[in-house]
């Protein structure tokens, strides 16, 4: 099987500060790669990066067997193949949701707009906002906001989906049922690496967590080694101070 | 950390981004030189061109008049600079009036409503003419019937209701959770415009207002219409005796000379409120 998606040396700084050294990463299709870490740790730029939404400063990044990272390549053929949902939502507040989700399916992928709109009705029914589809996104909850934005995602048939910390904003019962949705795909085979703070969702739904510190992926595994026999010690602190009932 | 050297591949990427640059810079270049000698060539080569060379751009004229222009100027830049001043007052004072709530002044709100209805409604030309002749006609005691004062009044209550709604727009524009989290803090709601409110409002709203004021240099040309010997009345006698629209020309590229600071000053302030707005949102 080849990588979907093969990250090696990634170095990423704004000016003296370093936030990204050295870091390495494969993504078979279907994997589900969690990253964990502190804020600050580099989790959002990395995904940034792998989006091209950021210049980077050394490394390779390889997606479908062709290296993206070549100033020459066409950084919107490749945004157009990868999903990404933000912590802030990100919708477009002057669009219905309907219109959200079929934005790009119609200017990026030219699909016709009946066409569309029935491809996000049906995914919006499947994730329970059929009810707000002519709804603009600020008469909508965090957690219906953050679905349909998901939603937009999935719209246009990613085939990676990028997902930075997309519950973070949310209040503690609205993170169900955003979750909920991202478990739905994982299983459903879609090829996802996302940046979380909800332990308990990453060790249940990844195939591998990767621990950033300060820039580096110090420590990448599967959930049940990650989560109950860290190998470094920096790892263990991290967990102790996260995982409920980890005593402090 | 510290001991990291750009690998082969980064320094190749580095030399293929900087070739992009470099055609960028060389497309730019090639293209602004193409069009402008292709109009300098259309207008050359058209027919009439020796005459309007001729009647318009004549060198001798143009050093004749300037001096009398240059004076006539100075009084274009002087009412500039003064009315300014007194358009961000009232422009601010109105738009406040607009966004009040206060029951006690319903009255203010509706004369700022009916005065920025009004005002934006009538051409400034006919404002600058119905102030200029005619409150001294009124014969009003104790009122001035200087006609550069009147003629500066009307563009101050033209401009006045322009700048206003730039304001409201502005105060508009900031979320209402700003107010409500000064409010939060116990702050009354003049406080919260004060101090949360209107800051935010005018740094949003400083490039439509230097807009404004550009339009408003240019428009300082009205006041010839009452007699005032401004640079265009000036120019306007000069080409009556002369037959040689030069004074014009002279008169258009002082209002050039002195907008070009002003429009390359917006551009940089709008460049810099960008790159601001977009530091921290990543």
């Amino acid at each position: 099987m080849t990588a979907l998606l093969e990250v090696s040396s990634l170095r990423k700084s704004y000016g003296d500060r370093v936030v990204l050294d050295d870091v390495s990463l494969t993504v078979q299709p279907h994997d589900v790669i969690c990253l964990i870490g502190s804020s600050g740790s580099g989790k959002s730029t990395l995904l940034r990066c792998l989006n091209l939404l950021e210049d980077i400063d050394d490394g390779v990044i390889t997606f479908d067997g062709r290296e993206i990272s070549d100033p020459r390549v066409d950084a919107r053929e490749v945004r157009s193949r990868i999903g990404m949902v933000f912590q802030a939502y990100n919708l477009f507040p002057h669009l219905s949701v309907l219109d959200n989700c079929t934005l790009a399916p119609r200017k990026v992928h030219g699909v016709r707009r009946t066409d569309a709109e029935a491809r996000a009705l049906s995914l919006l029914e499947k994730f329970g906002l059929a009810d707000h589809a002519r709804k603009h996104p600020d008469q909508m909850s965090g957690g219906q906001q953050q679905r349909a934005a998901l939603v937009r995602a999935l719209c246009t048939s990613p085939t990676l989906l990028l997902l930075d910390e997309i519950t973070a904003a949310l209040d503690p019962e609205l993170v169900g049922e955003v979750l909920s949705i991202v478990r739905a795909e994982a299983e459903a085979g879609m090829t996802m690496v996302l940046a979380t703070h909800e332990m308990a969702f990453a060790r249940d739904v990844a195939t591998s967590v990767c621990f950033l510190d300060e820039g580096r992926i110090l420590e990448q595994g599967p959930p049940a080694e990650i989560f109950s026999n860290p190998r470094e010690a920096r790892t263990r602190e991290f967990l102790r101070r996260v995982l409920p009932g980890g005593g402090e | 950390m510290s001991d990291w050297q750009p690998s082969p591949r980064e320094l190749e990427r580095r030399r293929v981004r900087q070739s992009l640059a470099t055609r960028s810079v060389l497309i730019a270049t090639v293209l602004t030189v193409a069009v402008f000698v292709l109009v300098g060539a259309v207008v050359a080569s058209s027919p009439g061109w020796d005459t309007v060379k001729a009647t318009f751009f004549d060198w001798q004229i143009a050093k004749d008049t300037f001096p009398d222009i240059l004076d006539g100027f100075w009084l274009n830049v002087k009412l500039f600079m003064i009315c300014e001043v007194f358009i961000l007052v009232l422009g601010l004072a109105v738009a406040l009036a607009r966004v009040s709530r206060s029951p006690w002044l319903t009255p203010v709100r509706i004369v700022a409503i009916l005065y920025t209805d009004l005002f934006r409604g009538v051409p400034t030309v006919l404002l600058v003419l119905l102030l200029g002749f005619g409150v001294p006609a009124l014969q009003l005691q104790g009122l001035t019937n200087d006609r550069y004062f009147w003629a500066g009044v009307a563009l101050v209550l033209s401009y006045g209701a322009y700048v206003a709604e730039v304001f409201r727009s502005g105060i508009d524009s900031i979320h209402p959770s700003q107010i409500a989290s000064a409010q939060a803090l116990g702050l009354s709601r003049p406080q919260a415009l004060r101090h949360v409110v209107v800051p935010q409002a005018v740094r949003r709203v400083v490039p439509p207002l230097l807009n404004d004021f550009i339009s408003l240099q240019k428009d300082t040309a009205l006041i010839s219409v009452v007699g005032v010997f401004d640079a265009v009345f000036t120019a306007r006698d000069s080409t009556g005796y002369l037959f040689n629209y030069t004074p014009y020309v002279v008169v258009a590229v002082m209002f050039i000379v002195i907008t070009i600071p002003l429009a390359r000053f917006t551009d940089w302030l709008g460049r810099r409120m960008m790159r601001r707005e977009r530091a921290g949102a990543r």
